[in-house]
């Protein structure tokens, strides 16, 4: 929990791991994707403030106890969502497995949701995986990445027919959340690997399910919004939005939080660290003394009140996963009604 | 005889020439008034890539940072290092600029022969090999690539349009005109500016009206105007397309600067 100005603050971090990208990890002729993928994650470290940076030694793999630190006691962490990325070409073990992730979680109760994961591409034996998954773990949620290396393959799409088989099987296991993370590969490599039009289709067709997109589509957050604004089960994750803008960006930040709060809103906005690329202190703590700058430019956004940052920082993240919220953190009747999009000049000026 | 490669330091802050940049000797001998006698200077080098822009985020590879070098020999063999902010970033962007670097290097007089070379990327290897064997997307990713990038580069221009339409329209509103005297308005009627003749060019690349009797908002797929109640909407997304960009751009800088210590030939932090 945060309290600020007398304000409790009730912290779900949405999107969060542990991983081993060290040079033990690492699957021997792969070395380079390896080494390159890490190298990728600690740069956008780089965009958050110099004192939370770490060396690459500590970034490949931190222990345990970092994290509990980092996290919980001085994150102000109440309630954590493993998000795995399996990576297997690349490193021995897994990049960031349910598996490795729950060995470290449950030593910790009450403190994590194991979300796990599934590829289409891993056909009938990735269903019964997925299946062992969810009754060992109780996964209410999975982790797509769809610029994972397969074989020969380099990536997939929501729309493949593989992928509704997973996203049927995720209705009847029980799964209602599914966070999806573009990234720069896919088949055909010509298309545009973060179009997120895929995601479009499978939330209209799979209208039960929640899809809350990781770092809101970055790099195409137009795209992203157009197709939240009409999509009811689609949901914006704020990981990398806070990390790699709010200190790096500020201006930038605060359009981009603009154009979410105007189109997606802020009961569909999510919080998540991102850790261990960013420490969620300094994102929290941040997040709360945020507005607008005073300039003119940002006059026709919707305002962003205490009691949204309340719903961004954790409530809405809880009902997505049906966290008991301590009274004291609820938001009290009527508190918190959105800004309408209305109440947002569609054009300043207008 | 090929130039030593130099690379500029970080506290320099070019404008629109190389820092430092190499000449090869006898460079002089292309210079203006001898255009088929000899090499480009490595300036007329450098202008040529500035011609080049990253698609996704609409903007010069040289005030990205994204050019490590461009020298050139006597003999005429250009030689360009190109650089990325990630190990990963998508391979179809990249090729289309390490492609488009080639063509405006090998295309200008006096060059004999043109290298281009992207460092540190996965796929290096693939896209290196694939520009310099001029052998296009799908056959430099057998297998994983179905088509070339034309489509790709045209989505990108399109959404180039409509972060350029806001750029044109955001002093015009700011100034008081309101959705319906936008909606009126053709291309000759907006002040002259660098952003209009910027998004004129995106215009003329796309094939869409572009000359001084076009309307201001265009649908940028189809060319046609925006008209009534579309107009507020059209404004609106345009400004989104643009924040998504810049956003990017922004995101892409840092990166970039975390992952090399040297600037790169022009480049500029916006």
């Amino acid at each position: 929990m945060y309290e600020k100005d007398g304000e409790k603050y009730f912290v779900v971090d949405s999107h969060m791991h542990y991983w081993n990208a060290a040079p033990d990890n690492w699957v021997p002729g792969a070395e380079q994707y390896a080494k390159g993928w890490i190298e990728c994650f600690h740069a956008y470290q780089s965009l958050g403030p110099p004192a939370t940076h770490w060396t690459i030694e500590h970034f490949q793999k931190y222990s345990e106890d970092d994290l509990m630190k980092d996290v919980f006691e001085d994150g102000h962490v109440d309630v954590a969502v493993f998000q795995p990325t399996y990576l297997k070409e690349w490193y021995k073990e897994g990049f960031n497995t349910t598996e490795r992730n729950a060995l470290m979680g449950e030593k910790h109760p009450g403190k994590f949701i194991y979300n796990t994961r599934w590829d289409p591409r891993d056909g009938d034996e990735g269903l019964n995986v997925l299946r062992h998954n969810v009754e060992r773990y109780g996964s209410k949620g999975v982790k797509l990445y769809t610029a994972e290396w397969n074989n020969a393959s380099r990536g997939w799409k929501l729309t493949d027919p593989g992928a509704y088989r997973y996203l049927e099987a995720c209705q009847e296991l029980g799964i209602k959340n599914i966070h999806v993370h573009k990234g720069p590969t896919i088949w055909p490599l010509d298309k545009d690997a973060f179009d997120v039009a895929d995601v479009d289709h499978a939330a209209t067709d799979f209208p039960a399910l929640n899809f809350i997109v990781e770092h809101v589509g970055l790099p195409r957050i137009d795209d992203f919004c157009y197709m939240a604004t009409q999509e009811p089960n689609v949901y914006a994750g704020l990981s990398v939005v806070i990390g790699a803008l709010m200190h790096a960006r500020p201006k930038f930040f605060a359009r981009v939080m603009g154009e979410l709060l105007f189109w997606v809103g802020e009961d569909k906005m999510t919080f998540g660290s991102d850790y261990g690329i960013w420490e969620p202190k300094w994102q929290v703590e941040g997040f709360v003394d945020w507005d607008f700058p005073a300039d003119e430019a940002f006059s026709d956004y919707p305002r962003l009140a205490v009691a949204g940052k309340k719903k961004i920082l954790g409530l809405n993240a809880a009902k997505l996963y049906d966290i008991d919220v301590p009274a004291e953190y609820r938001l009290d009747a009527g508190q918190g009604t959105p800004a309408a999009q209305d109440d947002a000049q569609l054009v300043a000026g207008a | 005889m090929t130039a030593a490669p130099t690379t500029g330091s970080r506290s320099a802050s070019p404008g629109g020439q190389p820092p430092g940049a190499p000449r090869a000797v006898g460079a002089a001998a292309g210079e203006r008034g001898a255009p088929s006698e000899g090499p480009p200077g490595s300036a007329r080098l450098f202008d040529a890539l500035a011609a080049v822009r990253d698609p996704e985020l609409d903007e010069p590879i040289t005030s990205l940072g994204f050019v490590t070098s461009c020298t050139v020999s006597a003999d005429g063999d250009a030689q360009v290092r190109l650089r990325l902010p990630t190990y990963f970033c998508a391979p179809n962007f990249a090729f289309l600029m390490v492609a488009d670097a080639y063509d405006a290097v090998s295309g200008l007089p006096g060059v004999r022969r043109a290298e281009v070379i992207l460092e540190d990327h996965f796929a290096s290897d693939a896209i290196n090999g694939g520009v310099a064997a001029r052998a296009g997307f799908a056959r430099s990713f057998d297998g994983e690539a179905v088509g070339e990038l034309h489509q790709l580069r045209a989505d990108f221009l399109r959404k180039a349009v409509m972060a350029g339409t806001d750029q044109v329209c955001r002093p015009l509103l700011a100034a008081g005109a309101g959705p319906s005297a936008l909606r009126a308005m053709t291309l000759g009627e907006v002040p002259a500016s660098p952003a209009l003749e910027r998004l004129r060019q995106r215009r003329t690349e796309l094939g869409l009206p572009a000359g001084d009797d076009a309307a201001l908002l265009i649908d940028p797929v189809t060319g046609v105007p925006v008209t009534g109640d579309a107009v507020p909407l059209h404004l609106r997304r345009a400004q989104t397309t643009r924040v998504s960009i810049e956003a990017n751009s922004g995101i892409c800088r840092g990166m970039l600067r975390h992952r090399y210590d040297t600037a790169g030939q022009g480049e500029e932090d916006q």
